[in-house]
């Protein structure tokens, strides 16, 4: 115990040291807040596709980090035209115009193709079948209204920090929004 | 294409209300019903709730409270594995890794630099709050707060000891790692903590195949070699090593006198226990380690210096990280393959955006650029600081008259507490030997170290 008295005097100046130090980093912590709370929000942010920077590359489906992709593809129903004929069902050249398996653009027959009064068809995606490939969203925007699109399901989206799938996107389509808006849906047609 | 099924028997002035509607001309005007038929209204599911996002903060502050009164006051190392493995969960598991305080960094940086970029709040207090604690108790965040750090505890089973050697100079990188990620953050070009994150994945159970094989190799190292992404990667335990180092107050493993009996030392799987130094040195070796340490001071700005220049030289390749940079370069290249027609790849659909917009993609890869010329030089000069300030470090003397735990290593798991014989006494599990010191030196020791004390 003597020998831990004698070393008192170092013990102190380093002390005073780490004091200094320590109140020299906590008014950089309180000059970081002041310096960020001007420019900070309450709300959150979250990632969201563009519909009309989207290029249907069809990364949405593989690079999302969800094994099943976040990115659905959504419809907004008062663009649509209701074809019987739909270019997002239907590949092209089809032998018919019916729900045949062969006749289905989607990978995953996620959209469901329902008859409403002649000559139309009401056509609804069915996301826990959809992988966001696009595929039909290139058909729908390439030959038809463009109501067909790809959005971010915030029911699935983890927010990660930063978006694996904005990472590649060559449409450059994928940037964070406000939470509080947190959709950017189709209302007008574009091709 | 076939467009025969459909009808354009439909009323010009259905076509004029539609165009009206929708602002637009479209290929096919929407139908009139007739049958009383419904539009389904596109289903928008809301993200996770603003108040959860306060209740995350508000479940740090209590966890971070808890750990502190855990290690310092109540010494306890069941309630930091209870602590740790409700940290697991939540902060792992349940919130699938993200909010996590190792990745805001990134979004602090991101919110200094880049005027545009809207912080939320929560983050900013994430990044902060277990600094702060640092700079007052140590990392009671690594302790039991922190899910990496949990799942890297919980899953350590026979702890190999480092070489001295080897955990100073991989110690090096989690700073490096953490200036890596600072610049290409702040220049707005790649989150790479969170890109690379080995345990994030772990958390989803889902991820590249890369970065789930990384994260499981990590588990597997973390067996053998104590907390391995803490000590040797992690960016953010880099930063609050730092506040250790100078914290208000410290864990002692001896609640009165020290023994010295090495069982802490042999008990501490992180190589953080720090043996008391020989009381007296030789005057000639003292004035070799006094001459070394000039020379390294002296080469400290000789580092930076340098480590600036070669930052500087490395300019280019670096900001090829940034996605602008590297789609201008490929859409200048004259050598580009002439894309396939009829085949649309995602690389071809890039350079078309190139091609629709070059001056907007042009400038903003320039200003990329622009931002790397000064970031990297930066860079540069922070690896030749963190080198020097290391040699630095290696070559001061610290007198030590006990084993006590490195401020800044010292993760706070307090395995080492119930290995103390004194802790043992003071916790009635042995009985106190008969050459105990006297009461009034005890008192003074204990009082210098009050809230690791027991009244």
């Amino acid at each position: 115990m003597a020998a831990g008295l004698s070393q008192e005097e170092p013990v102190n100046r380093r002390q005073f040291l780490r004091g200094g130090l320590r109140v020299a980093a906590m008014t950089g912590v309180g000059a970081l807040v002041g310096a960020l709370a001007g420019r900070s929000a309450t709300d959150g942010t979250v990632w969201q596709i563009d519909p009309a920077r989207c290029l249907r590359c069809g990364q949405c489906a593989t690079e999302c980090v969800l094994e099943q992709s976040a990115v659905k593809c959504v419809h907004t129903h008062a663009i649509c035209g209701y074809c019987e004929l739909c270019t997002g069902y239907f590949v092209p050249d089809p032998n018919a115009l019916n729900t045949g398996a062969e006749n289905q653009l989607c990978p995953t027959a996620a959209i469901r193709r329902k008859y409403v009064e002649d000559p139309y068809y009401e056509y609804t995606i069915d996301e826990n079948l959809c992988i966001g490939c696009g595929k039909c969203v290139e058909g729908c925007n390439r030959f038809g209204n463009g109501s067909l699109y790809l959005q971010i399901r915030h029911d699935r989206c983890l927010n990660c920090n930063e978006c694996s799938i904005a990472r590649v996107c060559p449409g450059d389509a994928i940037h964070r929004v406000p939470a509080r808006h947190p959709y950017l849906l189709k209302t007008t047609v574009s091709h | 294409m076939k467009r025969r099924a459909h009808t354009f028997l439909v009323g010009l002035w259905t076509w004029l209300a539609a165009a009206g509607v929708a602002g637009a001309e479209q290929r096919f005007p929407p139908p009139d019903f007739e049958s009383g038929y419904q539009l389904p209204v596109t289903q928008t599911p809301a993200p996770r709730a603003e108040w959860l996002q306060y209740f995350d903060v508000l479940v740090l502050l209590i966890a971070l409270g808890l750990a502190c009164h855990l290690i310092l006051r109540k010494r306890s190392r069941a309630g930091v594995v209870g602590l740790s493995l409700f940290s697991l969960l939540y902060f792992g598991f349940y919130r699938e890794g993200c909010i996590c305080a190792i990745g805001s960094v990134q979004n602090v940086a991101l919110a200094l630099f880049d005027r545009s970029y809207a912080l939320p709040v929560t983050v900013l207090v994430f990044c902060l709050v277990p600094i702060v604690f640092s700079l007052v108790v140590g990392r009671a965040f690594c302790a039991a707060v922190c899910p990496h750090g949990a799942l890297q505890d919980l899953v350590l089973l026979k702890p190999v000891k480092v070489p001295a050697w080897l955990e100073h100079a991989l110690g090096v990188l989690p700073y490096l790692y953490l200036g890596a990620g600072v610049m290409f953050a702040a220049t707005g070009s790649a989150f790479l903590i969170c890109r690379y994150d080995p345990f994030v994945p772990l958390f989803r159970l889902s991820g590249s195949v890369l970065m789930l094989t990384t994260g499981a190799a990590f588990v597997v190292l973390g067996m053998f070699v104590g907390r391995p992404y803490c000590r040797f990667v992690c960016p953010y335990g880099a930063l609050l090593r730092l506040g250790a180092l100078v914290a208000r107050w410290r864990v002692r493993v001896t609640p009165d006198f020290c023994t010295q009996c090495q069982l802490c030392e042999h008990s501490c799987p992180f190589g953080a226990m720090r043996e008391p130094t020989a009381p007296a040195a030789n005057p000639a070796a003292q004035s070799a380690d006094r001459r070394r340490l000039g020379w390294l001071l002296l080469l400290l700005p000789v580092l930076i210096a340098a480590g600036a220049w070669l930052g500087g030289k490395l300019s280019v390749p670096l900001s090829r990280l940034d996605p602008n940079v590297a789609l201008a370069e490929k859409f200048l290249d004259p050598r580009k393959a002439a894309p396939l027609p009829g085949v649309q790849t995602p690389q071809s659909l890039a350079l078309g955006r190139a091609e629709d917009n070059p001056k907007e993609l042009l400038a903003a890869a320039a200003a990329a650029r622009q931002k790397f010329a000064a970031a990297s030089w930066l860079f540069g000069g922070w690896v030749g600081l963190v080198i020097g300030v290391k040699l630095i470090g290696l070559s001061l003397r610290v007198a030590r008259t006990d084993f006590e735990p490195d401020r800044g290593a010292c993760f706070g798991c307090a395995r080492c507490f119930s290995f103390c014989p004194n802790e043992r006494v003071r916790l009635g599990l042995q009985p106190a030997p008969a050459n105990l010191p006297a009461p009034a030196a005890v008192a003074a020791t204990a009082a210098s170290v009050p809230p690791a004390k027991p009244a």
